[in-house]
Formats: C-alpha cells, structure tokens, sequence
C-alpha cells in the first residue's frame, strides 16, 4: 500500500514514454528521414525509364523482381521498352545494387520483409507493404481520379516521389488536398 | 587591331551554317542510311499515311502521338504528356540518330508487331521533319 502510488507512477512513465515506439506509426517510430529513399538515380536510368511513368527508386523492389522486369523489355506491361544491350545492363546493374534487399534503407527493409520469398512481384504497387501503406485510400481518389488514375503514377500524390521522398505530410492528392490520417 | 575586330563577327557568319544545320545532318544521315538499305525516294504522304494507320488494338502512332506534330502528345496508359514531335517546335526530336532508331524500334514493334522497313522509316522522318508554320 505504501509503494502503490510509486509503483504506479513508474509503471505509468514507462508506459507512456514506450507507448509511441509500440503503438506509433512507422515514420514517428523512425522518424521522417528514415523513410527517405537517397540513391541518386544513374542518369540513364532515369532518362531511359522516365519516357513513360517516373523513374521508380530502386529500394522499392527486391533484385529479382528488378531482374526480371529488365529481363523482359519487349513486352513491359504491354509496352515495348527495349534498350539497347549496353544500357540494359548498365541500368540492370544499377537497379539489383540498389534494391530493396541489398539496400540498408529503413524502407527498403519493410518491402523486402512484406515479400513472401517464392514471390516476385513485378509491380510496387503489389507488394503487401505499399498495400499496407495505402489501404485507406479510397477509389474514388485514386482510380476514379481523373488526375491520378492509379497508385502507379507515385509522383500525382507525392510531390517530392522523384527524389525519393514519399512522406505522408508532403502528399497533396489531386482534388482532395492533404491526405489526414 | 582592325583584321581582329573582326574576328568575331567573321566567325560567327561562318559557324552559323553549321550550326544551323547539325540537325538536318542527322535527317541526312538517317535518310542516306535508309537509302543504302534499301528505300527509294523518302516520301511525305506515305509517311503521314503510316502515321495515321490504325494497325491491331487501335494501335497507330497517333494515338499516343496525335496528328498534330506540333502538339503535345499522352502516353494511352500512363497519361504522361509527350513532347511535340516536330523539330520546328522541339528542336531536340530528330537530332540523335541512336535515339530516332531506338524508338523506331521499340514504337514500330507495339504498334505493328514489326521492325520498320527501312522505307517506311525514311518516309515517317521526311514526314516528321516537314517545316510547319506554328499558329499562336
């Protein structure tokens, strides 16, 4: 009976100190720099695979998703995308020294890990990880937005996506604004 | 003193014609290349025939490219804007030759499940390079 008030005062400053890093969101429990994607995209990467959609960071997809991507060109989600042999390799390379499993980025981690390991996705957008990520977002704001389309075209919500940076309070979605969790 | 002055101005006149014409040495240089392939007279008409020519699936070079060569263009599934096509307006469109053949390439191959042949190719870059008065 004595101690009760104290014991209940420690157990309830640790509590609510521990509190955040087990209850909290990733980017508080990691704090916002951590979800930053930082490789400098190589500059063929970007001009050869920018044409059509933004260049996606390579953290975001393990090497043999990326490996088999750049393996099939000629029929890239019905698009023909073929290079020429030295710059299929030089980007190849590129994208498998950065991916997601070889990369040491805090997010990189969180997509590699969401990836069953008998599994190569194609699209980031089907990993389990962006999905997490997103499944809150309702249709009507991303295939049923005209100005976005598909979680596909990163760069309509976040703003800074082509330079790696895809954290919640920069994202302004196209008709709707700021995106309030 | 006096033959310096004129230095710059003499240079610049002779520099001109060269500079003025660097992209036109790669049309030259694609056409001549088409030529030893095998085309005959690059023609204009043919090219913008190709141009508009619904192939499978709706396929055509003006689905994504629009029959305005100095209009902006969209990717049919992303919705990325495309630049103009015509070197009046976009003076970066038919100057690299490795560039021309890439997307020769690639866009012949979607949209007509085939390499172009070397006269079609000479008969879209005449078409494409033609001088287009822009209104405004």
């Amino acid at each position: 009976m004595k101690y009760l008030v104290s014991i209940t005062a420690i157990i309830a400053t640790v509590v609510i100190t521990t509190y955040p890093l087990v209850w909290g969101d990733d980017e508080y429990r990691f704090g916002e720099h951590s979800n930053h994607a930082t490789t400098a995209l190589l500059p063929t990467y970007k001009e050869e695979c920018s044409s059509c959609h933004m260049a996606y960071p390579p953290e975001l997809l393990p090497t043999r998703s990326w490996e088999k991507i750049m393996a099939g060109l000629e029929d890239h989600f019905g698009d023909n995308a073929e290079l020429d042999a030295e710059s299929q390799q030089l980007i190849t390379d590129f994208l498998v020294k950065n991916s997601a499993d070889q990369s040491n980025d805090y997010r990189s981690g969180r997509f590699s890990l969401s990836i069953a390991s008998n599994n190569t996705p194609l699209r980031i957008t089907e990993t389990p990880y962006f999905k997490h990520e997103h499944d809150e977002i309702p249709n009507q704001m991303v295939s049923q937005n005209a100005e976005v389309t598909s979680f596909s075209q990163c760069q309509a919500c976040h703003k800074n996506a082509e330079s790696g940076s895809f954290d919640e309070h920069s994202v302004r979605i196209p008709g709707y604004g700021r995106w309030d969790d | 003193m006096k033959l310096f002055n004129l230095l710059i101005p003499i240079s610049t006149l002779l520099l001109t014609p060269i500079i003025s014409h660097a992209e036109e040495n790669t049309v030259n240089q694609l056409l001549r290349h088409y030529t030893d392939q095998g085309a005959l007279i690059a023609n204009k008409k043919q090219g913008e025939l190709l141009w508009t020519k619904k192939f499978d699936s709706q396929r055509s070079c003006s689905a994504c490219h629009t029959n305005n060569l100095t209009a902006f263009g969209k990717h049919q599934k992303t919705g990325k804007k495309i630049k103009p096509m015509s070197p009046s307006v976009n003076a970066k469109r038919l100057s690299n030759s490795k560039k021309v053949e890439k997307w020769f390439k690639r866009n012949c191959k979607w949209t007509m499940g085939r390499e172009c042949t070397a006269q079609e190719k000479a008969n879209l870059i005449v078409y494409i390079n033609q001088p287009v008065s822009v209104k405004f």
